[in-house]
């Protein structure tokens, strides 16, 4: 089949990244209406992983890949079960309809074209992300959705409330890709494998690791900070200072579901363990409760859905540990169902933001009539969150019910919990969804109108789907529902659950949530007074905590940098040398490695002995010349005696290097003295004079004991038999020395060319820096 | 510095180091030399030629910018060791080929491209740091003093 081929499968994975590398070329070319084009990346993926279903509903999985790095195991590979084909099926279908709505959103903005790319550039990391098989594409994908998630919500650059928010979540989701990091070196020790889907089958032996609950914390220490679980879950309000196409598809159905589909992955592995029903319930749970409280608080339609998208992902990470025998199903079907409504709210949201000129629910009203289009949609899609019968959500909520209710008193309190939940979140669904539509027509910044296609488009196809999957729910479990559950599970699963409602405590469950949300929703203004209040008696949250740490870090940041960089070369100096010295005496001595007295070596030339000499001249010429200039003359005259003794003892190539070397080095030095207002001699205290000889001298002796302790063992001639007989059979030539160069080490010497180059660069900069400096403060002499 | 003696003999001297520097690169596989020595003493030779006619007549004389010299010379090391990917082995594996020409082998290969390579750079980066300093007008210095030579 023409799906399984891996070439086809690569590039419908680097499409988007494709897509994205022309979107701004395309924008200027066609306008806003580039994005119908740009959209076919996403929709041409989306075709390609649908060719997946039949072989993930047989229930098989499909894998590919190139080798990467074969030697460190690393391999650039996917694999695609029911839990990755949903997701990139999630991503790249939402996605095609959110670059056609961000074409209408965007519309007439100088920056659509870095939006495109910056929304495709997340897409291909999000879709890499969930395809990943190796651990380190896996993390390489995960810091690449934090990072475009930053780029995006900072898209706004000049205002400094969207600087912070992507900053903030740059540094909570960056520090949780850390933990992660960890996390996966840890279950990577532990079990010597790589890829999760070797991993899956090695949840045995993981379980029972002593390192089982560290590896746990330090993922989950990455899901929650994704996810934006209690307590760290104020950069996901905060992010909606993102342009509403970005919180529609990043903050609400793609990025945020990344650390609840980390934890469904390794649900089959290191899940059922007391530590995994405790810790996802319990923050799961807090989460859920904080979000629809703190949402009922806000007036803002977005941070209502902000908020009630941080209650939905503590509901499902809830769902996923739990471990009750219909958990896993209800998590899956409320986690497609929450995509599904809560982008077609998202959109609608936006849609009446960019037509009425405010989201302010107090300020909206009466809109039916005038975009009856996205009233429709809005309201399908609040019906679906609300979990009326006829909807997807309905049968998420149903599977929530019958997942949690049992008899004991754990099952009671997570059961109350989500009842509570869930019915705010009723409350909240038809206070976005409904409210700004009916009641009387009230006064906004801008003539309200229906908007053009693209922005109605998405909300429709969105809201449409969770109806049809629950029309059909035959189809929808076959194709999508049961293949993910069991992959999460890691067992095969059937999910038959069907909108007929049939008595039960579910349905009971169900009517007293629905009743409970209506009662919120007809008290909506009381009901949030009453929150205000209460959240006011709370204090301070996490938020401001936030900024007290980064100006703490700030703070301590610059007084470091102000000890360690006093900005005077003299101390540099100093420094480097006395560390020099101590490096190369004090291990010697502690570890008693000190060499010998050498022997005098019988025989030694006369020429030998004569560069000796000139060498100790020269360094007596500089330790009594009067200026500086003689004094670097001087010391070229050491080095060249040097060069000399190195030929005498036959290193011809070292001899030349170090006679050049010499040369150039006293013409540099001599151009920088020359440019440094200095007094042409050297007028030092004693004091210092003897301090800065003593550290001379130190470091003479530490290079003295080091080479003769080099030289007193035993020559390996190992390298050199090597070399002598391979230069000239394999590399052709026969200076050994150049051939180590060019050929057995060409490699380093690319790295140190390439240094030598950027060396050059930096040098030239700071020349230029000070000389510009010098030139603006002539200008600014002048009168 | 204007003396008739440096004067005269700067542009034969600075010609001459020029043509050994490449003899001392191109015989670096077989003797003593190659590609930093060569670019080393290529250096000098710019660097001769430097001190006696100032900074700008370097310039003039090399035409291109050194930093440009030296990023080219990047570049062909790193196609030197690309082409070896292209032909199927390992980067940076030496290829050699053995074209006759008036009737004698000349032996090339990859391994002498790169070697031209660091040359380049070598000459590139340090003529571009020694052109800096001799040329820009120093922090302290005053206009007049660090122009003298333009």
């Amino acid at each position: 089949m023409a799906a399984n081929a891996p070439a086809l499968t690569f590039i419908a994975l680097f499409l988007p990244f494709l897509a994205a590398v022309i979107a701004p070329f395309l924008t200027r070319r066609f306008g806003h209406n580039a994005a119908w084009i740009l959209a076919l990346a996403p929709a041409l993926a989306f075709l390609h992983f649908c060719g997946f279903l039949p072989e993930i509903v047989a229930g098989e999985v499909a894998t590919g890949g190139y080798a990467w790095a074969p030697s460190f195991n690393l391999s650039f590979s996917w694999f695609l079960d029911g839990l990755s084909l949903t997701f990139a099926l999630l991503i790249t279908g939402i996605g095609t309809l959110i670059v056609i709505y961000s074409g209408g959103y965007m519309k007439g903005h100088e920056g659509q074209g870095r939006f495109l790319s910056f929304i495709l550039l997340f897409m291909g990391a999000m879709l890499g992300l969930v395809v990943s098989d190796s651990f380190l594409m896996l993390f390489v994908y995960w810091e690449l959705t934090s990072i475009t998630s930053f780029l995006l919500i900072g898209f706004d650059h000049e205002r400094e409330a969207a600087r912070r928010a992507a900053l903030q979540a740059l540094v909570v989701t960056g520090a949780g890709g850390l933990s992660l990091l960890a996390g996966l070196v840890f279950l990577w020790n532990m079990t010597g494998v790589t890829q999760l889907s070797l991993l899956v089958h090695m949840g045995a032996g993981l379980r029972e690791s002593p390192f089982y609950l560290a590896a746990l914390i330090l993922v989950l220490g990455g899901a929650f900070t994704k996810s934006a679980q209690f307590p760290f879950h104020f950069w996901l309000p905060n992010a909606m200072e993102a342009p509403t196409p970005v919180s529609a598809y990043l903050h609400s159905a793609t990025m945020v579901k990344a650390g609840v589909y980390l934890l469904m992955r390794l649900n089959p592995v290191m899940g059922a363990t007391p530590a995994w029903e405790i810790l996802l319930p319990f923050f799961g749970g807090i989460t859920l409760i904080a979000g629809t409280m703190l949402g009922l608080r806000q007036t803002d339609l977005k941070l209502m859905l902000a908020y009630t998208t941080m209650a939905s992902l503590g509901l499902l990470v809830l769902l996923t540990g739990f471990g009750s025998p219909h958990a896993v199903d209800a998590a899956v079907l409320y986690l497609v169902a929450h995509c599904l409504f809560k982008g077609g709210l998202f959109m609608a949201v936006g849609a009446v933001d960019h037509e009425a000129g405010t989201r302010d629910i107090t300020r909206l009203g009466g809109l039916r009539t005038a975009m009856p289009v996205t009233f429709c949609a809005a309201l399908l899609a609040a019906l679906s969150m609300g979990g009326l019968p006829l909807f997807l959500g309905f049968l998420a909520k149903e599977e929530i019910y019958a997942a949690l209710w049992a008899g004991n008193p754990r099952a009671v309190f997570f059961t109350g919990l989500a009842l509570i939940g869930n019915a705010l979140m009723f409350a909240l669904a038809f206070a976005v969804g409904l409210k700004p539509f009916v009641g009387p027509r009230a006064e906004t910044p801008k003539h309200a109108h229906e908007g053009p296609a693209p922005l109605w488009l998405g909300p429709v196809v969105l809201a449409g789907l969770g109806l049809l999957a629950a029309l059909f729910p035959g189809i929808a479990h076959r194709s999508i529902f049961s293949p993910m559950a069991s992959a999460v599970a890691g067992k095969n699963v059937v999910i038959d659950i069907t909108t007929l409602p049939h008595p039960g405590v579910p349905l009971t469950l169900s009517l007293a949530t629905m009743a409970l949300g209506a009662l919120v929703y007809w008290r909506l203004a009381d009901a949030r007074a009453l929150m205000v209040r209460a959240l006011e008696n709370l204090g301070p949250g996490p938020d401001r905590g936030f900024d007290h740490v980064v100006s703490g870090l700030v703070r301590f940041s610059v007084s470091v940098t102000r000890f360690v960089q006093p900005g005077r070369l003299e101390i540099y100096i100093t420094v480097t040398f006395i560390l020099l010295a101590l490096t190369l005496l004090v291990p010697p001595v502690v570890f008693g490695e000190l060499p010998g007295m050498p022997v005098w070596p019988d025989g030694i030339l006369v020429e030998e002995t004569a560069f000796l000499i000139i060498a100790l001249i020269g360094i007596i010429a500089v330790l009594r010349a009067r200026d500086r200039l003689t004094a670097i003359v001087s010391l070229g005259i050491q080095g060249f005696a040097v060069a000399v003794i190195f030929l005498l003892f036959g290193a011809p190539d070292l001899s030349f290097t170090q006679f050049m070397v010499e040369t150039l080095s006293v013409v540099i030095l001599a151009l920088v003295m020359t440019r440094l207002r200095l007094s042409p001699a050297d007028h030092r205290p004693a004091g210092q004079l003897i301090i800065d000889a003593v550290i001379a001298a130190a470091c003479g002796l530490g290079f003295t004991l080091l080479l003769l302790k080099s030289v007193e063992g035993p020559f390996d001639s190992l390298l050199t038999d090597f070399f002598n007989a391979y230069s000239k059979a394999i590399a052709h030539g026969a200076n050994v020395v150049n051939v180590i160069i060019v050929d057995f080490r060409g490699t380093d010497t690319l790295g140190e060319i390439a240094v030598v180059m950027v060396t050059g660069l930096a040098v030239l900069a700071l020349i230029r820096v000070r000389a510009d400096k010098k030139v603006e403060s002539g200008k600014g002499d002048r009168p | 510095m204007n003396t008739l003696i440096l004067r005269t003999v700067a542009p034969f001297l600075t010609a001459l180091m020029l043509l050994f520097s490449v003899f001392v690169l191109l015989r670096g596989h077989n003797e003593p030399g190659g590609g930093f020595i060569g670019g080393l003493i290529a250096v000098s030779a710019l660097a001769i030629y430097g001190i006696t006619f100032g900074a700008g007549a370097v310039r003039r004389a090399i035409r291109f910018h050194p930093m440009a010299i030296a990023g080219a010379g990047l570049l062909l090391a790193m196609l030197s060791g690309l082409l070896s990917i292209l032909s199927g082995v390992p980067f940076m594996t030496g290829l050699w080929v053995y074209p006759v020409i008036f009737d004698v082998e000349v032996p090339l290969s990859t391994v002498m491209s790169f070697d031209l390579g660091v040359y380049l750079v070598v000459v590139g980066a340090i003529t571009s740091i020694a052109l800096a300093l001799e040329q820009e007008p120093g922090p302290e210095l005053g206009p007049e003093l660090g122009r003298e030579e333009d």
